[in-house]
Order: C-alpha cells, then sequence, then structure tokens
C-alpha cells in the first residue's frame, strides 16, 4: 500500500465525521481503546426498562482469545465490564463496541466489516462509540479497484458484509445533519500497524 | 390510496395553489435548491460525471435487456444460500405473501427500514388490516408515517416539515413535551424506536441491489436503521422490483458510486450492507434467522418491454430529478407524484398506480429538461413525460383545447390566418401599446401575473425580402424563424438581420416552414408534431447549399436538433439527421462569426437568463454570455441563471399559479445581481421574464441578444 493511499483513507474518514489514529501494535490499540471510553460520557439507556448501569460497558466480539484476556484485565482495574457475546442481552446500548475491520477503502473513508457473526454486528450497532481495528496494508484506493476481493467476501453464504462509512447519520429534520438516529454516535478507526 | 376517485385538474390545481401559499414548504426547498447542486458539484469534484452517468446507464440497459435471466440466476443463487424467494406479479400478490410469511411466523410486530417500492404497493396499509404493528424505523418515514401522511420527496420524506411540527408530533407520541432542537428530536426517535427494534418479529427492508452471481443484496442507508432490521428481529423481508437486479457485485459498486452523491451531494451513505443468504441470529431456532426476499413486477416487465419506456428501468432511486425540477420546488412532492416523486414519478405513476393518478400529474412540467441533465441513470425523462401525456390522451380521448390546437399546427396556412386574424381582433385590447392590456376571455384572471405581448402589425415572414443581402457572402444559413419572434416579435429577427449582414452571412427564409411542433407535444398531440416535423424538413429542402439552420428560438433549436429526429426517425431517416445537424443557435452561430459587434456607448451592467432549451438542449453554455461581454457590456452572473423562467409554452396558460412563483424567483435573482438589462435567447423567455418584469415593476429591461447586439 502507497503511504498516500492511507493519507486519502484517513483524509476521507475524517470528512464522514470518523476519528482515526495510527498506533503499532495491537496493545496501543486496546489502550487508545480505554482512552476514548474514559473521556465518554455516560450511556444514556435506550429502553425504557433498563436497568442503570454501574460502569461502562465494552463489548469486544472479535478479538483474539490472547488479547481479549489483555483487555479484560485491563477493564478489571478500571471498573469496565467486558463482554464477548449475548450482545442482545444489551438493547439499552453499549459504551463502546471493537470489532475488526476486513478492509478499509481510501476513496471514502469507509471501513468493510465482516459480521456474519451477530455479536460482531450487534458490537457496530447497538454501541455508542464503535471502535474498529484495521491493518493499513488492507486499505485499497476505491470499492470499485478492490470488487473482487469484496465480492469474494459476499459471494459465500451466509454473509452479512457492512461497508461503514462515520456513524450513523440523518438529515430527515430540515435537512439539519444529527448524528447517531439508529447506530453508533461516533466511529473511531484505530489502524494498527503490525495487525 | 389506489382506490380513491380520481382527482380534477381543477382539485389538483386547488392542492397546488395550497402548496404555493406554504410558506414553511417555500423556505425549505428554495434552501434546498441552493444547496443542493453546490453539494453535489463538490461531491463530484475531479470526476467525468457524463463519462459516470453514461456507464451506470449502460449497465442497467443490459441487465434491463437481459432482466429474465439475471433474475433466474438470482433466484438460484439466493435459494441456494438458503433464502426463500417469491415472486409477485402485482402488488396485492406482493402484499399477500408478505401477510402470509407474517402469519405463518406468528409475527405481530413489524418493523421497516425505508422502502420505496414498500410505499408502492401500500404495504403498510397490508399489514394494519390483517392486525400488524408496523413502524418505519427510517427518521422521516416514521414522521410522515406518525402523520398519516406519504413521503414527499425518495430520500428526505419528511423534507415538507418543519422541527416544529417534528415536536408537536413527538410530544404526542412521547406523551411528554419535547424540545424543537432537532439533535433532541433524533435522540428521542432513537430511544423510542430501539424499543420497536427489539419488539420486533419481522423486519421488513428494501434493497438498492441485489446480485445475480452471489445471490446478494445490497442496502444502503444512512441512519444504520436496515442494519438493526435485518439483524434483531427473527424473519427478515426484503421486498424489492425486479429492475434491481445486476450481474455482480462490480456492477452495484459502480451504480453505488454514483447514486449517494447524485441524491444528496454525499460520496457514500454511512452504511452499505450487503447479504446472502440467512445469517445468524441467536434467537432463532437453528441459529439461523428466516430470509425472504420477495421480487415485485408489478408493471415492470411490460416497461421493460416497451421500446420507449424500456430506459424508465434505468432509474437507480437517487431522487435528483426531484431536487432540480422547479415545479418541485414550489409545490413539493406531494404535489408533484403519486408514490414516486420528481420527474420519474410523472412516469412511473402511469404504470404503477393507473392513469387517473397520473392524468394531472403528467401536464405539470415545464420541460425545462433540468432532470434529464443530472438523471445518474441517463433517462430521457421530459420526453417520457411526453409520451406518458400523448399516451393517456389516446386512452382518455384528447380534449378539445388540444385537438385544436394539432389540428390548426398541422394546417400551416389556416394557422397563420388565424395568427393574422388574431391581431385584427386584439386591437380593441391592446389600447396602442405591444401588451394586451386587458386579457381575452379565453385566459382567466389567473393569467394577469405577466403583461402579454400584442400580436405584430406585420410578421416577419412579410418583411423579409425588405432586407437586403451581402453580396460576398461567406456562408449561407437558412432562417427557422419560429411562430412567437415571426408574429409577435419581429424586432427580434429584424436586429439579427442587420447582424447577419454585417458578418456577410446570406440568408434564406423558406416560407413553407411552419411551426417547430413543440407546443403540440407539449399538449399531448405527438400526431401533429410528427406532421409538423415532416413539413419543417420539406420546407427546408435541399441544403445542399445552406451552411446551417439558424434560429433565435432556443426551444426551437432544441427541439429540430432532437426532437425532430426523434419523432420522425422511421419516416425520414437521412432527411432527419442532415436537418438536425445543421441547426445552430443564434448565439452559436454569432460567436463563430466574423463581425464586430457594435461597442455600446454606455456599457451596461447584463444579466442573462439562459433558456432551458439552450444550455441543456443546446448544451450552449457560453457563447451569449461571451458575445454580451463583446458588445461593450458587462456580463453579470445571477444566482440561478440556468433554472428555468417557468414559461414552458402550455405550461405558463395550464398551472399559472406555479408558472408565477417560479418567474418571481428568477426576478428576484436578476434584481439582486443589480443588472440594468436582462438578455436571453428566446422568445418565449422575453414573453414572460419581459411580462412579468413590467407587470412587477422590475428595475431592469428584458430583450433578446439580438436585440443587444444590432438593435436599435
Amino acid at each position: 500500500m502507497k503511504a498516500s493511499t492511507k493519507k486519502t483513507f484517513t483524509e476521507a474518514a475524517v470528512r464522514a465525521s470518523a476519528q482515526v489514529y495510527d498506533v503499532q501494535n495491537m496493545d496501543q490499540a486496546l489502550a487508545k481503546a480505554l482512552e476514548i471510553l474514559a473521556a465518554k460520557a455516560p450511556l444514556v439507556p435506550q429502553t425504557k426498562t433498563a436497568q442503570p448501569t454501574t460502569g461502562p460497558i465494552l463489548a469486544a466480539p472479535d478479538l483474539t482469545d490472547t488479547a481479549f484476556d489483555r483487555l479484560n484485565s485491563l477493564c478489571r482495574e478500571q471498573g469496565i465490564s467486558l463482554i464477548r457475546d449475548n450482545l442482545r442481552q444489551f438493547p439499552q446500548g453499549i459504551d463502546m463496541g471493537i470489532t475488526h475491520a476486513r478492509y478499509g477503502i481510501a476513496e471514502t473513508g469507509t471501513i468493510v466489516v465482516e459480521s456474519d457473526d451477530e455479536e460482531v454486528r450487534l458490537a457496530s450497532m447497538l454501541s455508542e462509540f464503535h471502535l474498529a481495528i484495521l491493518s493499513p496494508s488492507e486499505i485499497g484506493e476505491s470499492a470499485l479497484d478492490m470488487a473482487d476481493q469484496l465480492a469474494e467476501l459476499t459471494a459465500n453464504p451466509a454473509s452479512y458484509t457492512a461497508f461503514i462509512t462515520g456513524p450513523s447519520r440523518t438529515a430527515d429534520i430540515e435537512r439539519v445533519l444529527a448524528i447517531g438516529v439508529h447506530g453508533p454516535l461516533e466511529l473511531h478507526i484505530v489502524l494498527v500497524e503490525e495487525e | 390510496m389506489t382506490e380513491q376517485k380520481s382527482e380534477s385538474l381543477k382539485d389538483y390545481k386547488k392542492r397546488l395553489d395550497a402548496a404555493l401559499d406554504n410558506d414553511f414548504l417555500r423556505q425549505a426547498m428554495d434552501k434546498f435548491a441552493i444547496a443542493y447542486p453546490q453539494a453535489r458539484k463538490a461531491a463530484f469534484e475531479g470526476m467525468d460525471v457524463d463519462a459516470m452517468v453514461d456507464e451506470v446507464a449502460g449497465i442497467k440497459a443490459d441487465a434491463t435487456l437481459n432482466n429474465a435471466a439475471l433474475l433466474s440466476q438470482f433466484i438460484r443463487k439466493a435459494e441456494a444460500a438458503g433464502a426463500v424467494v417469491h415472486r409477485a406479479a402485482t402488488a396485492e400478490e406482493a402484499n399477500a405473501i408478505i401477510n402470509r410469511i407474517a402469519k405463518d411466523t406468528n409475527s405481530r410486530n413489524v418493523i421497516k427500514s425505508k422502502s420505496m417500492t414498500a410505499e408502492e404497493i401500500h404495504l403498510n396499509l397490508h399489514l394494519e388490516e390483517k392486525g400488524l404493528d408496523v413502524t418505519e424505523t427510517d427518521l422521516g418515514e416514521w414522521i410522515v408515517q406518525l402523520r398519516g401522511e406519504g413521503p414527499s420527496h425518495m430520500v428526505m420524506p419528511a423534507i415538507h416539515l418543519s422541527r416544529f411540527q417534528v415536536a408537536d408530533l413527538f410530544s404526542e407520541v412521547t406523551g411528554a413535551k419535547q424540545e424543537d432542537e432537532i439533535q433532541h428530536l433524533v435522540k428521542v426517535a432513537r430511544k423510542e424506536l430501539r424499543e420497536k427494534f427489539i419488539q420486533a418479529d419481522i423486519g421488513v427492508t428494501g434493497a438498492n441491489f441485489a446480485l445475480a452471481e452471489t445471490g446478494t443484496i445490497g442496502i444502503a442507508t444512512n441512519e444504520g436503521n436496515a442494519r438493526l432490521a435485518s439483524t434483531l428481529p427473527r424473519v427478515h423481508v426484503a421486498l424489492m422490483g425486479i429492475d434491481k437486479v445486476l450481474p455482480s457485485m462490480k456492477e452495484a459498486l459502480t451504480v453505488n458510486r454514483i447514486l449517494p452523491k447524485n441524491a444528496t451531494g454525499q460520496a457514500i451513505t454511512s452504511y452499505v450492507t450487503w447479504i446472502t443468504g440467512p445469517t445468524q441470529c441467536k434467537v432463532s431456532e437453528g441459529d439461523k434467522r428466516e430470509m425472504h426476499i420477495v421480487l415485485l413486477d408489478n408493471g415492470r416487465s411490460k416497461i421493460a418491454e416497451d421500446p420507449v419506456f424500456s430506459q424508465v428501468l434505468q432509474c437507480v432511486r437517487c431522487g435528483a430529478c426531484a431536487n432540480v425540477c422547479p415545479v418541485y420546488r414550489m409545490v413539493g412532492g406531494h404535489q408533484l407524484g403519486h408514490i414516486y416523486i420528481g420527474a420519474i414519478g410523472l412516469i412511473t405513476t402511469y404504470f404503477f398506480h393507473g392513469r387517473e393518478n397520473a392524468k394531472n400529474l403528467v401536464q405539470n412540467c415545464t420541460n425545462c429538461g433540468a432532470c434529464k441533465a443530472i438523471c445518474a441513470g441517463g433517462i430521457n425523462l421530459p420526453t417520457l413525460i411526453k409520451e406518458v401525456h400523448a399516451r393517456i390522451q389516446d386512452e382518455d380521448g384528447h380534449p378539445m383545447k388540444s385537438l385544436l390546437l394539432g389540428k390548426v399546427l398541422k394546417n400551416r396556412k389556416l394557422f397563420h390566418t388565424l395568427l393574422r386574424t388574431a391581431r385584427a381582433a386584439q386591437k380593441p385590447v391592446t389600447g396602442g401599446t405591444p401588451y394586451l392590456r386587458h386579457l381575452p376571455l379565453v385566459l382567466s384572471s389567473e393569467h394577469n401575473f405577466r403583461a402579454l405581448p400584442a400580436i405584430a402589425e406585420k410578421p416577419f415572414r412579410d418583411r423579409f425580402k425588405d432586407f437586403p443581402q451581402p453580396a460576398n457572402p461567406v456562408k449561407t444559413v437558412a432562417l427557422f424563424s419560429g411562430c412567437v419572434q415571426d408574429f409577435v416579435y419581429p424586432e427580434q429577427l429584424e436586429a439579427a438581420m442587420k447582424g447577419f449582414y454585417k458578418a456577410n452571412i446570406r440568408v434564406v427564409f423558406p416560407e413553407k416552414q411552419s411551426c417547430c411542433g413543440l407546443p403540440a407535444l407539449m399538449m399531448g398531440e405527438k400526431q401533429a408534431a410528427k406532421d409538423v416535423a415532416l413539413q419543417n424538413i420539406h420546407a427546408m429542402g435541399n441544403l445542399a447549399g445552406v451552411d446551417h439552420i439558424v434560429t433565435l428560438c432556443a426551444s426551437c433549436a432544441s427541439h429540430l436538433k432532437h426532437g425532430v429526429p426523434d419523432l420522425v426517425q422511421e419516416q425520414a431517416p437521412s432527411q432527419c439527421r442532415i436537418f438536425s445537424d445543421k441547426i445552430l443557435s443564434y448565439s452559436q452561430l454569432m460567436a463563430q462569426a466574423d463581425v464586430e459587434l457594435p461597442q455600446a456607448k454606455i456599457g451596461k451592467q447584463t444579466a442573462f437568463h439562459s433558456p432551458c432549451h439552450l444550455c441543456r438542449g443546446m448544451k450552449e453554455k457560453t457563447a451569449p454570455q461571451a458575445l454580451i461581454d463583446q458588445s461593450g457590456n458587462s456580463y453579470v452572473p445571477t444566482q440561478e441563471e440556468e433554472t428555468c423562467c417557468g414559461f414552458g409554452g402550455s405550461f405558463s396558460a395550464n398551472f399559472p399559479a406555479v408558472s408565477r412563483e417560479i418567474l418571481k424567483r428568477k426576478l428576484t435573482d436578476v434584481e439582486r445581481s443589480g443588472a440594468e438589462v436582462l438578455v436571453t435567447e428566446c422568445p418565449g423567455c422575453v414573453m414572460q421574464l419581459r411580462g412579468g418584469a413590467k407587470k412587477q415593476d422590475r428595475s431592469f429591461q428584458v430583450i433578446h441578444l439580438s436585440e443587444l447586439l444590432f438593435g436599435q
């Protein structure tokens, strides 16, 4: 991948209201996630029957066991509930969902999330913040350039693939842009060199 | 809604008047009309938009041609992936299928993401009739659902509503006072709808793409509601028209590159979701969701087989044709569509919802061509609108007014005699001025928004022989005068004749030329338009010694160049091609002529109204402006130079109130530019703009380009 592709990706993602970070390795990525979570306002429960939560809820369904365990010990120190599955049990919302992104598309600042697994899907939908981990070597110039890879990704059933560009948005009232109508209020993309 | 009794033209006009009186709608639409082109331009920055449109048009045209094969491949693949595929020939069948799915799966609660196809079949109504609880989750759709309305724009369903109306509505729904702050209102919807998502048994979505190669569906949304609708409930029903099928991911990505940019000026929607087969669902038996795909025909295969209308299926539902439509801007989507809105809606209403719902709508078009110029699928929308109009008249019977017009236009001698007689008859109402001071009885008072010109003492055709011709001409042009200049504004042609002489251009005036035929087409009289087209081709005769056919009327120019070959290519294939190739607008001819323009003694600030049929029809966007500067005047740009003036021939006679509002904005733009003179290149536009400027007492003068360059 050319350095310019990464730059194009970052600029386009920022234009779409995402935030992009460069880190060297997974440890730094997890630290970045917790740093963003620490600065986040408390969850606004989305259901009438929701129980008040005691601390932030973090979901990380598709981390490797090693990464998950490391994150889990950090979360315990900080009073964060880390969950890996049964995200359906949290319809009132999750503070942050961490998922991997399979590809990046530079032209539009888009991440491609392979979310055949229901938990991965919900982590990127029910959470107030979605944090995606992407390897910069997987960023292509444009969706059309990557048509073959994208076709392959979606070809085999069951497949649920999401192109995600910025947070959930709407302009349905007076054409004024508003963020977070159904999905995440913020999208954070962490580019991990050694991923 | 389909069961509604058909609306009379009079009642339709009442609805238009009410919309014109809606101040919020006016403001919202005006803001959008200005903001949209800028956003779109930025989104396409550095891209060859025309080439992209051609590519999409080609992809969709091929997919239309191969629809049957692509569909069967898609069905095979989707079924192999585990989806249940249903084909519905009609709206009724589709509704029955979805109701049956609900029954078979013991479902009670349905959530929906945005789908125009569901609107098309009135799905909510049919599901509710069976006792199901249906909730729209797209914010705009939810708002209009709560109000018991339909969408007023294909991608911005609630664009007609203000934050105050939404706040009142949400206060009512939640039983608590909600502030009229947009970010807050969005959060209210998030919370209310999240509850509905959790309770839902079925999620109904539309789809933007169906990929034959893999049986995949693609859905584009900004809010992310289609993702939730296809993830939380245990049953997913995807409803789409059969025209959504494309060969593979590559074609879909090509279409998706243009779709959001053209729709709202976004590079891409926040979410594009690709689903192949039933995905994991942990509350379903066997860990899999039940996935149904409903493929709706509802007249589409009939459209595909129609040689004239098959291009309708090149539509990608971006809604841009409404975004740029001057009439849509004035009256809003509820008045300019039945379910589908804007130019494409005027056409598809006829096919999907019948001629009773289409017959009034289809006349509400100025033929300005802005929709055609912006269409992502390269559809010739204005021509198809006229075609629907003509078909409805063929089926329903032609109204006396248009029938007479057709008959008169077909007979040039009769037509010209009538015009000469009209001149004598109008004398009592002109009071010696060049305007009709009292409107003739055929026109009602609502036409009084502009002063109408009187018919000239002596038409141009009777004066032509008096003009000298150059001794050593550098070229020869045939002059096509058009009816308005010939009989109403001969002075515009006379000024042009002076310039031609100076430029050493010999002019011939074939006597048997008649009306260009566009007015007949505008009134749905296609046969008359064909007859007149052939008469004009024959009148121009052997064009061997003629370098160009020139006309000072942009509408005539564009119609002769593009409309005539479309109409008579079967009857006169080679002649109509030669004829079309020779057509030039006045400014195009003068831009290439070697002539010194008389320099204005006092250079005036001069604005230009670019006639629709010049800037889009003839694709001429620079020659008149350059000529203004070369004449010693200063060209000043106006905000919406290429927006229609509201004339549109018979449009302004049929819908005077809408025409008046379009005109008002145009004149205000010109006044804001500080121009002392407004120049244009079409006698129809002169009639509208000059008449309006006089009536509204505007500070500038309105003249034709020829008068600016060579007039008194």
